[in-house]
């Protein structure tokens, strides 16, 4: 067995590689995550129960876990479905910062921006209607703005950016309410 | 798709076996509803006792599987898990459909 010291060969880092969700952790300013994966229909499931562990493991609330899931299901679904519609799926990025008071997550890709720049209306479906006329679709935006405490988007030069924010210190909205 | 079919003479029961009615089976879902719903007695029980999570792709698709009904066919839904029950009631889509606690409620002899 040879004993002669070689040295170690440098080897080139590999680009940051999109697949499956990876995560990096960080514990300043505040306890979070985040998540990178790409905007393909198929990664944005996996992403998604990914990141409902990580809140798990981070303390988010019984009450709270569902409704979160649902506003993180539709937000992503939305960029797989329409920012990336037509487009080899880009990347996504979720980062996750979570306080006893607050949760915020900010979801980033390089896909279409959302018409006129804006976040849609989110109008209540229609259901006093025609059987054949109810809405198939269109509830996304509504569930998103409805049980979100605070929303914001900003589309830079190429980049969706949509920051969501629930105040954990009271009860998710119940539909009663 | 992991759909169950258990009928009497009078009332079909659709059992589905998924823990998650999302955008990842909506398409396959509302296939599969379409052809369990093609026959059989008029009135249709989808008994969601099994899922836990639906989203609104989910729902769509169950809206479709009402809008898709031949003429004469009703369908309504039984069993709603807390979370899915909630999805329903904030679109308000717990208007359009009658809704069972369980589907034993309305029959028994099917449920067995």
């Amino acid at each position: 067995m040879s004993l002669i010291w070689r040295p170690v060969p440098l080897v080139k880092r590999r680009a940051r590689r999109l697949d499956p969700p990876h995560t990096v952790v960080t514990s300043r300013p505040f306890p979070g995550f985040t998540l990178r994966f790409t905007g393909a229909n198929s990664d944005v499931s996996p992403a998604l129960q990914q990141a409902m562990s990580k809140l798990d493991t981070l303390g988010l609330a019984a009450d709270w876990r569902s409704t979160v899931e649902l506003v993180l299901a539709e937000a992503l679904n939305n960029i797989a479905e329409h920012a990336y519609a037509g487009l080899t799926p880009g990347p996504v990025t979720l980062t996750a910062r979570m306080t006893s008071e607050r949760l915020h997550v900010i979801l980033r890709d390089q896909g279409r921006a959302l018409p006129g720049r804006k976040l849609p209306e989110g109008v209540p479906p229609k259901t006093d209607v025609a059987c054949a006329n109810l809405p198939e679709g269109g509830f996304g935006w509504f569930l998103i703005r409805d049980l979100t405490t605070a929303l914001h988007y900003r589309r830079t030069d190429r980049e969706n950016r949509l920051q969501l924010e629930f105040d954990l210190t009271n009860p998710p909205k119940s539909a009663d309410s | 798709m992991p759909l169950q079919e258990t009928q009497t003479d009078t009332i079909k029961i659709i059992t589905v076996n998924l823990p998650r009615i999302d955008a990842a089976v909506a398409i396959q879902f509302k296939d599969a509803m379409r052809e369990a719903t093609e026959n059989g007695p008029d009135q249709i029980v989808l008994d969601l006792s099994n899922v836990a999570f639906i989203d609104s792709s989910g729902l769509g698709a169950i809206v479709a599987s009402k809008k898709q009904l031949p003429q004469d066919k009703r369908i309504d839904l039984a069993g709603l898990t807390p979370d899915v029950a909630k999805v329903f009631r904030l679109t308000r889509m717990d208007s359009v459909f009658r809704i069972y606690t369980h589907v034993s409620d309305l029959a028994p002899r099917a449920a067995g």
